[in-house]
Protein backbone atom coordinates (compact mmCIF):
# COMPACT_ATOMS: atom_id res chain seq x y z
CA UNK A 1 0.00 0.00 0.00
CA UNK A 2 1.63 3.54 -0.91
CA UNK A 3 1.35 6.03 1.92
CA UNK A 4 1.25 9.71 1.35
CA UNK A 5 4.27 11.21 3.59
CA UNK A 6 3.24 13.98 5.62
CA UNK A 7 5.29 17.21 4.88
CA UNK A 8 6.69 19.37 7.37
CA UNK A 9 5.96 23.05 7.23
CA UNK A 10 9.19 25.27 7.63
CA UNK A 11 7.63 28.15 9.85
CA UNK A 12 9.24 30.84 12.21
CA UNK A 13 9.90 30.24 15.93
CA UNK A 14 8.10 33.43 18.11
CA UNK A 15 7.25 32.90 22.11
CA UNK A 16 7.48 29.86 22.13
CA UNK A 17 5.31 28.90 18.93
CA UNK A 18 5.88 28.06 15.63
CA UNK A 19 3.72 30.72 13.44
CA UNK A 20 3.50 31.31 9.90
CA UNK A 21 4.49 34.63 9.00
CA UNK A 22 2.21 36.82 9.29
CA UNK A 23 2.61 37.73 5.67
CA UNK A 24 1.95 34.42 4.41
CA UNK A 25 5.15 34.15 2.30
CA UNK A 26 7.53 32.09 1.51
CA UNK A 27 10.77 31.59 0.34
CA UNK A 28 12.52 28.65 -1.24
CA UNK A 29 16.05 27.40 0.54
CA UNK A 30 17.17 24.33 0.00
CA UNK A 31 14.32 22.79 -1.79
CA UNK A 32 11.93 23.79 0.64
CA UNK A 33 9.47 26.43 0.70
CA UNK A 34 10.77 28.36 4.12
CA UNK A 35 8.39 31.12 6.24
CA UNK A 36 10.02 34.41 4.74
CA UNK A 37 9.54 36.92 8.13
CA UNK A 38 8.23 40.03 7.68
CA UNK A 39 8.99 44.01 9.97
CA UNK A 40 6.06 42.87 11.96
CA UNK A 41 7.06 39.29 12.59
CA UNK A 42 10.08 40.86 13.95
CA UNK A 43 7.64 43.49 15.75
CA UNK A 44 6.25 40.11 17.42
CA UNK A 45 9.39 38.10 18.14
CA UNK A 46 10.55 41.24 19.68
CA UNK A 47 7.85 41.81 21.79
CA UNK A 48 7.95 37.79 23.07
CA UNK A 49 11.38 38.56 23.44
CA UNK A 50 11.05 41.84 25.84
CA UNK A 51 8.12 39.81 27.93
CA UNK A 52 10.27 36.57 28.50
CA UNK A 53 13.75 38.54 29.56
CA UNK A 54 13.02 39.87 32.86
CA UNK A 55 11.79 35.98 34.23
CA UNK A 56 15.17 34.53 32.52
CA UNK A 57 17.25 37.15 33.97
CA UNK A 58 16.03 36.34 37.40
CA UNK A 59 16.13 32.95 37.31
CA UNK A 60 19.77 32.03 38.51
CA UNK A 61 22.80 31.15 36.63
CA UNK A 62 22.56 27.67 38.04
CA UNK A 63 19.03 27.21 37.00
CA UNK A 64 19.77 28.39 33.05
CA UNK A 65 22.67 26.30 32.90
CA UNK A 66 20.43 23.47 34.01
CA UNK A 67 17.82 24.77 31.60
CA UNK A 68 20.33 24.74 28.73
CA UNK A 69 21.92 21.87 29.31
CA UNK A 70 18.00 20.38 28.80
CA UNK A 71 18.22 22.07 25.22
CA UNK A 72 21.71 20.31 25.07
CA UNK A 73 19.96 17.47 25.21
CA UNK A 74 17.41 17.80 23.03
CA UNK A 75 19.85 18.69 19.97
CA UNK A 76 21.91 15.76 21.30
CA UNK A 77 18.81 13.40 20.25
CA UNK A 78 18.83 15.44 16.85
CA UNK A 79 22.54 16.46 16.23
CA UNK A 80 25.31 14.76 18.20
CA UNK A 81 28.11 17.12 17.64
CA UNK A 82 26.41 20.22 19.01
CA UNK A 83 25.43 18.84 21.92
CA UNK A 84 29.42 19.16 23.03
CA UNK A 85 29.38 23.01 22.45
CA UNK A 86 26.33 23.81 24.14
CA UNK A 87 27.71 21.76 26.94
CA UNK A 88 30.75 23.39 26.70
CA UNK A 89 29.34 26.71 27.29
CA UNK A 90 26.47 25.49 30.27
CA UNK A 91 29.98 24.61 32.24
CA UNK A 92 31.67 28.53 31.28
CA UNK A 93 28.71 30.67 32.15
CA UNK A 94 28.86 29.30 35.78
CA UNK A 95 31.79 30.63 36.18
CA UNK A 96 31.36 33.90 34.54
CA UNK A 97 27.50 34.50 35.48
CA UNK A 98 28.26 35.52 39.03
CA UNK A 99 29.49 38.53 41.00
CA UNK A 100 33.20 39.08 41.77
CA UNK A 101 35.02 41.29 44.37
CA UNK A 102 37.82 43.10 43.11
CA UNK A 103 40.96 44.34 45.19
CA UNK A 104 40.82 48.34 45.46
CA UNK A 105 43.38 50.53 46.92
CA UNK A 106 41.31 52.52 49.38
CA UNK A 107 38.35 52.36 52.11
CA UNK A 108 36.08 50.45 49.94
CA UNK A 109 34.39 47.85 49.02
CA UNK A 110 34.25 46.88 45.39
CA UNK A 111 32.25 44.53 43.68
CA UNK A 112 31.11 43.96 40.15
CA UNK A 113 27.98 42.33 38.87
CA UNK A 114 27.05 41.09 35.67
CA UNK A 115 23.86 42.08 34.35
CA UNK A 116 21.90 41.00 30.94
CA UNK A 117 21.63 43.88 28.68
CA UNK A 118 18.02 42.35 27.59
CA UNK A 119 16.54 41.75 24.18
CA UNK A 120 19.79 41.13 22.01
CA UNK A 121 19.28 40.84 18.03
CA UNK A 122 21.15 38.20 15.92
CA UNK A 123 22.36 38.59 12.40
CA UNK A 124 23.07 34.47 12.44
CA UNK A 125 26.36 34.21 10.03
CA UNK A 126 25.44 32.18 6.39
CA UNK A 127 28.00 29.77 7.79
CA UNK A 128 27.96 27.03 9.29
CA UNK A 129 24.22 27.27 9.26
CA UNK A 130 24.06 25.24 12.92
CA UNK A 131 27.23 26.09 14.41
CA UNK A 132 27.18 29.60 13.58
CA UNK A 133 23.76 30.62 14.79
CA UNK A 134 24.17 28.11 18.17
CA UNK A 135 27.46 29.89 18.57
CA UNK A 136 25.92 33.66 18.40
CA UNK A 137 22.76 32.84 19.99
CA UNK A 138 23.44 30.55 23.02
CA UNK A 139 26.19 33.35 24.39
CA UNK A 140 23.60 35.78 25.32
CA UNK A 141 20.90 33.64 26.58
CA UNK A 142 23.31 32.08 29.06
CA UNK A 143 24.13 35.94 30.17
CA UNK A 144 20.09 35.85 30.92
CA UNK A 145 19.53 37.90 27.56
CA UNK A 146 16.20 36.94 25.64
CA UNK A 147 17.37 36.49 21.64
CA UNK A 148 16.00 37.33 18.30
CA UNK A 149 17.85 35.83 15.64
CA UNK A 150 17.63 35.92 12.10
CA UNK A 151 18.70 32.28 10.49
CA UNK A 152 20.85 31.48 7.23
CA UNK A 153 19.14 32.99 4.54
CA UNK A 154 20.37 30.71 2.77
CA UNK A 155 20.30 27.30 4.35
CA UNK A 156 17.74 28.02 7.31
CA UNK A 157 16.33 24.54 7.87
CA UNK A 158 19.11 23.82 10.54
CA UNK A 159 17.22 26.85 12.38
CA UNK A 160 14.21 25.82 12.33
CA UNK A 161 15.25 22.38 13.34
CA UNK A 162 16.93 23.84 16.73
CA UNK A 163 13.99 25.83 17.21
CA UNK A 164 12.07 22.62 17.43
CA UNK A 165 14.94 21.10 19.71
CA UNK A 166 14.64 24.91 21.59
CA UNK A 167 10.74 24.21 21.76
CA UNK A 168 10.88 20.46 23.50
CA UNK A 169 13.38 21.89 26.00
CA UNK A 170 12.72 23.83 29.08
CA UNK A 171 13.54 26.74 27.95
CA UNK A 172 10.72 29.54 28.36
CA UNK A 173 8.59 30.57 25.84
CA UNK A 174 10.06 33.87 24.10
CA UNK A 175 13.49 33.65 25.58
CA UNK A 176 14.78 32.21 21.96
CA UNK A 177 13.04 33.56 18.89
CA UNK A 178 14.30 32.43 15.65
CA UNK A 179 12.74 33.93 12.26
CA UNK A 180 13.54 32.95 8.61
CA UNK A 181 13.53 35.28 5.46
CA UNK A 182 15.76 37.67 3.67
CA UNK A 183 18.53 39.15 6.23
CA UNK A 184 18.95 42.56 4.40
CA UNK A 185 14.65 42.91 4.79
CA UNK A 186 14.94 41.92 8.65
CA UNK A 187 18.08 43.06 9.90
CA UNK A 188 17.22 47.30 9.52
CA UNK A 189 14.22 46.81 11.22
CA UNK A 190 15.65 45.00 14.10
CA UNK A 191 18.73 47.23 13.90
CA UNK A 192 16.54 50.54 14.29
CA UNK A 193 14.35 48.47 16.63
CA UNK A 194 14.30 51.06 19.99
CA UNK A 195 13.12 48.33 21.93
CA UNK A 196 16.16 46.13 20.99
CA UNK A 197 18.77 46.56 23.91
CA UNK A 198 22.00 45.07 21.63
CA UNK A 199 22.75 43.41 18.54
CA UNK A 200 25.53 41.08 16.73
CA UNK A 201 25.95 41.84 12.89
CA UNK A 202 27.49 38.48 12.63
CA UNK A 203 25.87 37.70 9.60
CA UNK A 204 25.70 41.08 8.65
CA UNK A 205 28.31 40.94 5.86
CA UNK A 206 28.70 44.55 3.58
CA UNK A 207 25.74 46.08 5.55
CA UNK A 208 27.20 46.77 8.58
CA UNK A 209 27.69 50.35 8.12
CA UNK A 210 24.17 51.00 7.58
CA UNK A 211 23.14 48.89 10.35
CA UNK A 212 25.49 50.09 13.07
CA UNK A 213 24.04 53.82 11.82
CA UNK A 214 20.61 52.61 12.77
CA UNK A 215 21.54 50.87 15.93
CA UNK A 216 23.13 54.21 17.03
CA UNK A 217 19.22 56.06 17.87
CA UNK A 218 19.09 54.20 20.69
CA UNK A 219 22.84 53.17 21.35
CA UNK A 220 22.60 49.66 20.85
CA UNK A 221 25.54 47.50 21.99
CA UNK A 222 27.03 46.46 18.70
CA UNK A 223 28.96 43.11 18.40
CA UNK A 224 30.95 41.68 15.16
CA UNK A 225 30.14 38.26 16.69
CA UNK A 226 32.47 35.43 14.81
CA UNK A 227 30.58 31.97 13.48
CA UNK A 228 33.08 28.95 14.78
CA UNK A 229 34.69 30.73 18.34
CA UNK A 230 33.82 29.40 21.79
CA UNK A 231 34.64 31.79 24.82
CA UNK A 232 33.64 32.90 27.88
CA UNK A 233 34.19 36.22 27.20
CA UNK A 234 31.35 35.87 24.14
CA UNK A 235 28.99 36.03 27.25
CA UNK A 236 30.65 39.25 28.81
CA UNK A 237 29.92 40.96 24.98
CA UNK A 238 26.08 40.72 26.30
CA UNK A 239 26.52 41.90 29.80
CA UNK A 240 26.70 45.13 31.36
CA UNK A 241 29.25 44.96 34.23
CA UNK A 242 28.03 47.12 37.36
CA UNK A 243 30.25 47.77 39.72
CA UNK A 244 29.32 49.38 42.71
CA UNK A 245 32.08 51.04 45.18
CA UNK A 246 30.72 50.93 49.03
CA UNK A 247 33.06 52.64 51.88
CA UNK A 248 34.23 50.84 54.91
CA UNK A 249 34.21 51.91 58.49
CA UNK A 250 32.60 55.02 58.13
CA UNK B 1 -39.90 60.30 42.09
CA UNK B 2 -38.10 62.88 41.45
CA UNK B 3 -38.84 65.20 38.62
CA UNK B 4 -36.50 64.18 35.47
CA UNK B 5 -35.11 66.91 32.76
CA UNK B 6 -37.25 67.49 29.96
CA UNK B 7 -37.11 64.78 27.58
CA UNK B 8 -38.43 65.35 23.45
CA UNK B 9 -41.70 62.98 22.61
CA UNK B 10 -41.91 59.80 22.23
CA UNK B 11 -38.97 59.08 25.52
CA UNK B 12 -40.77 60.63 28.55
CA UNK B 13 -41.89 59.61 31.49
CA UNK B 14 -42.72 56.51 32.77
CA UNK B 15 -40.04 54.01 32.10
CA UNK B 16 -41.32 51.10 33.45
CA UNK B 17 -43.76 50.14 30.99
CA UNK B 18 -41.37 51.21 28.36
CA UNK B 19 -39.02 48.12 29.52
CA UNK B 20 -40.87 45.37 27.59
CA UNK B 21 -40.68 47.29 24.77
CA UNK B 22 -36.85 47.73 25.01
CA UNK B 23 -36.27 44.51 23.15
CA UNK B 24 -33.61 41.94 23.60
CA UNK B 25 -30.54 42.20 21.82
CA UNK B 26 -29.29 39.50 19.07
CA UNK B 27 -26.12 38.31 21.13
CA UNK B 28 -24.61 36.41 18.23
CA UNK B 29 -25.44 39.20 15.85
CA UNK B 30 -23.58 41.80 17.83
CA UNK B 31 -20.81 39.85 18.43
CA UNK B 32 -20.12 38.67 14.79
CA UNK B 33 -20.37 42.23 13.57
CA UNK B 34 -18.31 43.85 16.41
CA UNK B 35 -16.00 41.38 15.39
CA UNK B 36 -16.26 41.89 11.52
CA UNK B 37 -16.18 45.73 12.25
CA UNK B 38 -12.60 45.02 14.13
CA UNK B 39 -11.23 43.73 10.70
CA UNK B 40 -10.94 46.65 9.25
CA UNK B 41 -6.88 47.87 8.26
CA UNK B 42 -6.86 51.20 8.85
CA UNK B 43 -2.96 52.59 7.89
CA UNK B 44 -0.63 55.19 7.46
CA UNK B 45 -2.25 58.74 7.28
CA UNK B 46 -5.78 57.40 8.15
CA UNK B 47 -3.83 55.30 11.27
CA UNK B 48 -2.51 59.40 12.12
CA UNK B 49 -5.75 60.82 11.89
CA UNK B 50 -7.69 57.90 13.94
CA UNK B 51 -4.52 58.20 16.42
CA UNK B 52 -4.47 61.93 16.90
CA UNK B 53 -8.51 61.87 16.76
CA UNK B 54 -8.54 59.07 19.97
CA UNK B 55 -5.77 61.00 21.69
CA UNK B 56 -8.24 64.36 21.64
CA UNK B 57 -10.84 62.07 22.75
CA UNK B 58 -9.24 60.11 25.64
CA UNK B 59 -9.88 61.20 29.33
CA UNK B 60 -6.62 60.49 31.21
CA UNK B 61 -7.53 58.99 33.89
CA UNK B 62 -6.04 57.79 37.50
CA UNK B 63 -8.17 56.08 39.90
CA UNK B 64 -5.93 54.15 42.57
CA UNK B 65 -6.04 54.77 45.75
CA UNK B 66 -2.13 55.40 45.76
CA UNK B 67 -2.87 58.24 43.80
CA UNK B 68 -1.33 61.62 45.27
CA UNK B 69 -1.15 65.36 44.52
CA UNK B 70 1.88 65.41 42.78
CA UNK B 71 1.05 62.39 40.42
CA UNK B 72 -1.81 63.88 39.18
CA UNK B 73 0.10 67.11 38.19
CA UNK B 74 2.14 64.74 36.16
CA UNK B 75 -0.97 63.15 34.55
CA UNK B 76 -2.09 66.93 34.10
CA UNK B 77 0.98 68.10 32.67
CA UNK B 78 0.55 64.63 30.08
CA UNK B 79 -2.41 65.79 29.72
CA UNK B 80 -1.46 69.12 27.88
CA UNK B 81 1.30 67.93 26.10
CA UNK B 82 1.47 64.01 25.82
CA UNK B 83 4.55 64.05 23.86
CA UNK B 84 6.84 66.82 24.62
CA UNK B 85 9.24 66.18 21.75
CA UNK B 86 6.00 66.62 18.31
CA UNK B 87 4.36 69.36 18.70
CA UNK B 88 1.24 67.85 16.05
CA UNK B 89 0.48 65.71 19.36
CA UNK B 90 -2.91 67.29 20.53
CA UNK B 91 -3.87 67.84 24.11
CA UNK B 92 -6.40 65.28 25.16
CA UNK B 93 -9.72 66.14 26.27
CA UNK B 94 -9.92 65.73 30.27
CA UNK B 95 -8.42 64.33 33.29
CA UNK B 96 -10.00 62.10 35.59
CA UNK B 97 -9.19 61.89 38.86
CA UNK B 98 -11.04 61.18 42.59
CA UNK B 99 -12.91 63.61 44.11
CA UNK B 100 -10.13 64.84 46.43
CA UNK B 101 -7.76 65.35 43.77
CA UNK B 102 -9.63 67.46 41.58
CA UNK B 103 -8.44 70.84 43.27
CA UNK B 104 -4.73 69.61 42.22
CA UNK B 105 -6.12 68.71 38.33
CA UNK B 106 -8.14 72.53 38.51
CA UNK B 107 -4.90 74.04 39.37
CA UNK B 108 -2.98 72.52 36.75
CA UNK B 109 -5.45 72.81 34.22
CA UNK B 110 -6.26 76.49 34.29
CA UNK B 111 -6.52 77.87 30.81
CA UNK B 112 -6.19 74.70 29.11
CA UNK B 113 -9.71 74.00 27.99
CA UNK B 114 -8.79 70.50 29.46
CA UNK B 115 -11.73 69.43 31.12
CA UNK B 116 -11.38 68.04 34.76
CA UNK B 117 -13.53 64.81 35.37
CA UNK B 118 -14.60 63.21 38.69
CA UNK B 119 -15.45 60.02 39.66
CA UNK B 120 -18.48 60.71 41.87
CA UNK B 121 -21.44 58.79 43.95
CA UNK B 122 -19.50 55.74 46.18
CA UNK B 123 -17.19 55.04 42.73
CA UNK B 124 -16.61 52.03 42.28
CA UNK B 125 -19.43 50.05 43.93
CA UNK B 126 -22.16 52.63 44.03
CA UNK B 127 -23.10 50.69 47.54
CA UNK B 128 -24.04 53.85 49.46
CA UNK B 129 -27.24 55.64 50.63
CA UNK B 130 -28.54 57.77 48.12
CA UNK B 131 -28.18 61.12 50.35
CA UNK B 132 -24.49 60.66 50.25
CA UNK B 133 -23.81 59.82 46.56
CA UNK B 134 -25.20 63.00 45.84
CA UNK B 135 -23.13 64.93 48.35
CA UNK B 136 -20.58 63.02 46.64
CA UNK B 137 -21.25 64.07 43.30
CA UNK B 138 -21.54 67.93 44.35
CA UNK B 139 -19.05 68.16 46.52
CA UNK B 140 -16.85 67.12 43.35
CA UNK B 141 -18.32 69.56 41.06
CA UNK B 142 -18.18 72.25 44.05
CA UNK B 143 -14.10 71.72 44.18
CA UNK B 144 -14.09 72.76 40.13
CA UNK B 145 -15.02 69.27 38.14
CA UNK B 146 -16.93 69.68 35.19
CA UNK B 147 -17.85 66.50 34.31
CA UNK B 148 -18.86 63.47 36.74
CA UNK B 149 -18.55 60.36 36.39
CA UNK B 150 -21.22 58.58 38.40
CA UNK B 151 -22.13 54.71 39.08
CA UNK B 152 -24.97 53.39 38.90
CA UNK B 153 -26.46 51.01 41.53
CA UNK B 154 -26.05 47.57 40.18
CA UNK B 155 -27.48 45.74 42.94
CA UNK B 156 -30.61 47.67 42.84
CA UNK B 157 -30.64 47.27 38.66
CA UNK B 158 -29.85 43.59 38.94
CA UNK B 159 -32.35 42.85 41.69
CA UNK B 160 -35.23 44.61 39.32
CA UNK B 161 -35.36 47.66 41.17
CA UNK B 162 -35.08 50.18 38.02
CA UNK B 163 -36.88 53.31 39.73
CA UNK B 164 -34.38 53.38 42.10
CA UNK B 165 -31.23 53.13 39.72
CA UNK B 166 -33.12 55.98 37.35
CA UNK B 167 -34.09 58.13 40.27
CA UNK B 168 -30.33 58.26 41.51
CA UNK B 169 -29.51 59.26 38.27
CA UNK B 170 -32.03 62.08 37.90
CA UNK B 171 -30.73 63.30 41.41
CA UNK B 172 -27.50 63.10 40.74
CA UNK B 173 -28.15 65.37 37.38
CA UNK B 174 -29.66 67.89 39.39
CA UNK B 175 -26.96 67.65 41.86
CA UNK B 176 -24.24 68.72 39.22
CA UNK B 177 -25.93 71.34 37.65
CA UNK B 178 -24.51 72.52 34.67
CA UNK B 179 -21.27 69.80 35.06
CA UNK B 180 -21.44 66.96 32.29
CA UNK B 181 -22.86 63.58 33.54
CA UNK B 182 -21.50 60.32 32.44
CA UNK B 183 -23.37 57.44 33.70
CA UNK B 184 -21.13 54.41 34.07
CA UNK B 185 -23.01 51.19 33.77
CA UNK B 186 -20.46 48.53 34.75
CA UNK B 187 -21.20 46.35 32.15
CA UNK B 188 -19.13 43.52 33.34
CA UNK B 189 -21.35 43.33 36.28
CA UNK B 190 -24.97 43.57 34.39
CA UNK B 191 -24.42 40.10 32.68
CA UNK B 192 -26.63 40.11 29.94
CA UNK B 193 -26.43 42.48 26.53
CA UNK B 194 -30.59 42.89 27.57
CA UNK B 195 -29.16 44.01 29.79
CA UNK B 196 -26.71 46.57 28.75
CA UNK B 197 -29.23 47.44 26.53
CA UNK B 198 -31.91 48.23 28.98
CA UNK B 199 -29.37 50.19 31.19
CA UNK B 200 -28.33 52.59 28.23
CA UNK B 201 -31.95 53.27 27.54
CA UNK B 202 -32.65 53.80 31.13
CA UNK B 203 -29.41 55.46 31.76
CA UNK B 204 -30.76 58.36 28.85
CA UNK B 205 -34.08 58.40 30.04
CA UNK B 206 -32.53 60.03 33.21
CA UNK B 207 -30.64 61.97 31.96
CA UNK B 208 -27.20 61.00 31.13
CA UNK B 209 -25.35 63.24 28.91
CA UNK B 210 -22.76 60.13 28.59
CA UNK B 211 -23.22 56.32 28.50
CA UNK B 212 -19.95 54.95 29.85
CA UNK B 213 -19.32 50.80 29.90
CA UNK B 214 -16.67 50.73 33.35
CA UNK B 215 -15.16 51.92 36.28
CA UNK B 216 -12.09 49.71 35.00
CA UNK B 217 -12.07 48.01 38.08
CA UNK B 218 -14.29 45.15 36.83
CA UNK B 219 -13.21 42.41 33.75
CA UNK B 220 -14.48 42.26 31.72
CA UNK B 221 -14.94 46.11 30.63
CA UNK B 222 -14.89 47.97 27.75
CA UNK B 223 -15.55 45.05 25.25
CA UNK B 224 -16.07 45.65 21.29
CA UNK B 225 -19.51 43.52 21.61
CA UNK B 226 -20.61 46.12 24.50
CA UNK B 227 -19.53 49.25 23.29
CA UNK B 228 -21.26 48.14 19.93
CA UNK B 229 -24.58 47.08 22.38
CA UNK B 230 -24.29 50.79 23.51
CA UNK B 231 -23.92 52.47 20.71
CA UNK B 232 -27.29 51.11 19.47
CA UNK B 233 -28.88 52.21 22.26
CA UNK B 234 -27.74 55.79 21.62
CA UNK B 235 -28.09 55.22 17.67
CA UNK B 236 -31.92 53.94 18.45
CA UNK B 237 -32.46 57.36 20.96
CA UNK B 238 -31.07 59.77 18.34
CA UNK B 239 -33.39 58.30 16.03
CA UNK B 240 -36.68 58.28 18.22
CA UNK B 241 -36.05 61.93 19.90
CA UNK B 242 -33.18 63.58 18.17
CA UNK B 243 -31.16 63.34 21.23
CA UNK B 244 -27.08 63.73 21.07
CA UNK B 245 -25.83 61.18 24.07
CA UNK B 246 -22.18 60.79 24.26
CA UNK B 247 -20.24 57.45 24.49
CA UNK B 248 -17.34 56.84 26.49
CA UNK B 249 -15.90 53.48 27.30
CA UNK B 250 -13.19 53.19 29.77
CA UNK B 251 -11.18 50.47 30.74
CA UNK B 252 -9.33 47.05 28.92
CA UNK B 253 -8.70 49.75 26.06
CA UNK B 254 -5.01 49.56 26.30
CA UNK B 255 -3.60 48.96 22.87
CA UNK B 256 -3.62 52.07 19.89
CA UNK B 257 -5.04 49.30 17.72
CA UNK B 258 -8.03 48.77 20.20
CA UNK B 259 -9.24 52.45 20.29
CA UNK B 260 -8.79 52.19 16.85
CA UNK B 261 -11.78 49.75 16.21
CA UNK B 262 -13.55 51.50 18.54
CA UNK B 263 -13.40 54.46 16.39
CA UNK B 264 -14.47 52.18 13.58
CA UNK B 265 -17.49 51.03 15.74
CA UNK B 266 -18.67 54.70 16.56
CA UNK B 267 -18.34 55.72 12.74
CA UNK B 268 -20.28 52.99 11.49
CA UNK B 269 -23.22 52.72 14.09
CA UNK B 270 -24.07 56.39 15.20
CA UNK B 271 -21.82 58.11 12.40
CA UNK B 272 -18.89 61.01 11.98
CA UNK B 273 -21.15 62.89 14.40
CA UNK B 274 -20.23 60.99 17.30
CA UNK B 275 -16.39 61.54 16.48
CA UNK B 276 -15.66 64.33 18.86
CA UNK B 277 -14.91 64.93 21.92
CA UNK B 278 -18.12 66.47 22.62
CA UNK B 279 -19.45 63.40 22.14
CA UNK B 280 -17.04 60.60 22.70
CA UNK B 281 -14.40 59.69 25.27
CA UNK B 282 -12.22 56.76 25.64
CA UNK B 283 -11.40 56.48 29.80
CA UNK B 284 -7.64 55.62 29.62
CA UNK B 285 -4.57 55.27 31.07
CA UNK B 286 -1.95 52.84 29.50
CA UNK B 287 -3.58 53.85 26.14
CA UNK B 288 -1.90 56.99 25.64
CA UNK B 289 1.55 55.71 25.62
CA UNK B 290 0.51 52.91 23.52
CA UNK B 291 -0.72 55.92 20.76
CA UNK B 292 2.32 58.05 21.71
CA UNK B 293 4.50 54.90 20.20
CA UNK B 294 2.64 53.99 17.32
CA UNK B 295 2.61 58.07 15.94
CA UNK B 296 6.58 58.25 16.68
CA UNK B 297 6.43 54.93 15.11
CA UNK B 298 4.55 56.36 11.92
CA UNK B 299 6.88 59.57 12.16
CA UNK B 300 10.25 57.49 12.35
CA UNK B 301 9.92 54.36 10.39
CA UNK B 302 11.31 52.28 13.67
CA UNK B 303 9.81 50.24 16.29
CA UNK B 304 9.37 52.12 19.67
CA UNK B 305 10.32 51.19 23.21
CA UNK B 306 8.12 52.11 26.20
CA UNK B 307 12.01 53.03 27.87
CA UNK B 308 11.69 56.54 26.01
CA UNK B 309 7.81 57.44 27.50
CA UNK B 310 7.01 58.28 30.53
CA UNK B 311 5.64 56.12 32.88
CA UNK B 312 2.13 56.68 34.48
Amino acid sequence: MTRLPVKKTYKLFVGGEFPRSESGRTYEAEGQNVARASRKDVRDAVKAARAAQPKWAGATAYNRGQVLYRLAEMVEARAGEFAELSTGREEVERAIDRGSSNPVAGPYFNFTVPEPTGVVAVLAPEEPPLLGLVSRLIPPVVGGNSVVAVASETRPLAAIELAEAVATSDVPGGVINILTGYRRELGPVLASHMDVNALDLAGADGDSPELERLAAENVKRVVHGRADVQSPWEIASFLELKTVWHPIGQ
Amino acid sequence: MAQAPALPGGFELPLEPRLPRIGSVDAVALEERAASLAKRSIKKDAKVWALQLAIRCTDLTTLEGADTPGKVAALCSKAIRPDPSDAHVPSVAAVCVYPNLVPVAVDRLRGTGIHVASVATGFPSGQYPTDIKIADARRAVEAGADEIDMVIDRGAFLSGRYAKVYDEIVKVKEAVGDAHLKVILETGELGTYDNVRRASLLAMAAGADFIKTSTGKVNPAATLPVALCMLEAIRDVHEETGRLVGFKPAGGVRAAKQAIQHLVLVNETVGPDWLTPELYRIGASSLLNDILMQLRKEKTGAYQSPDYFTLD
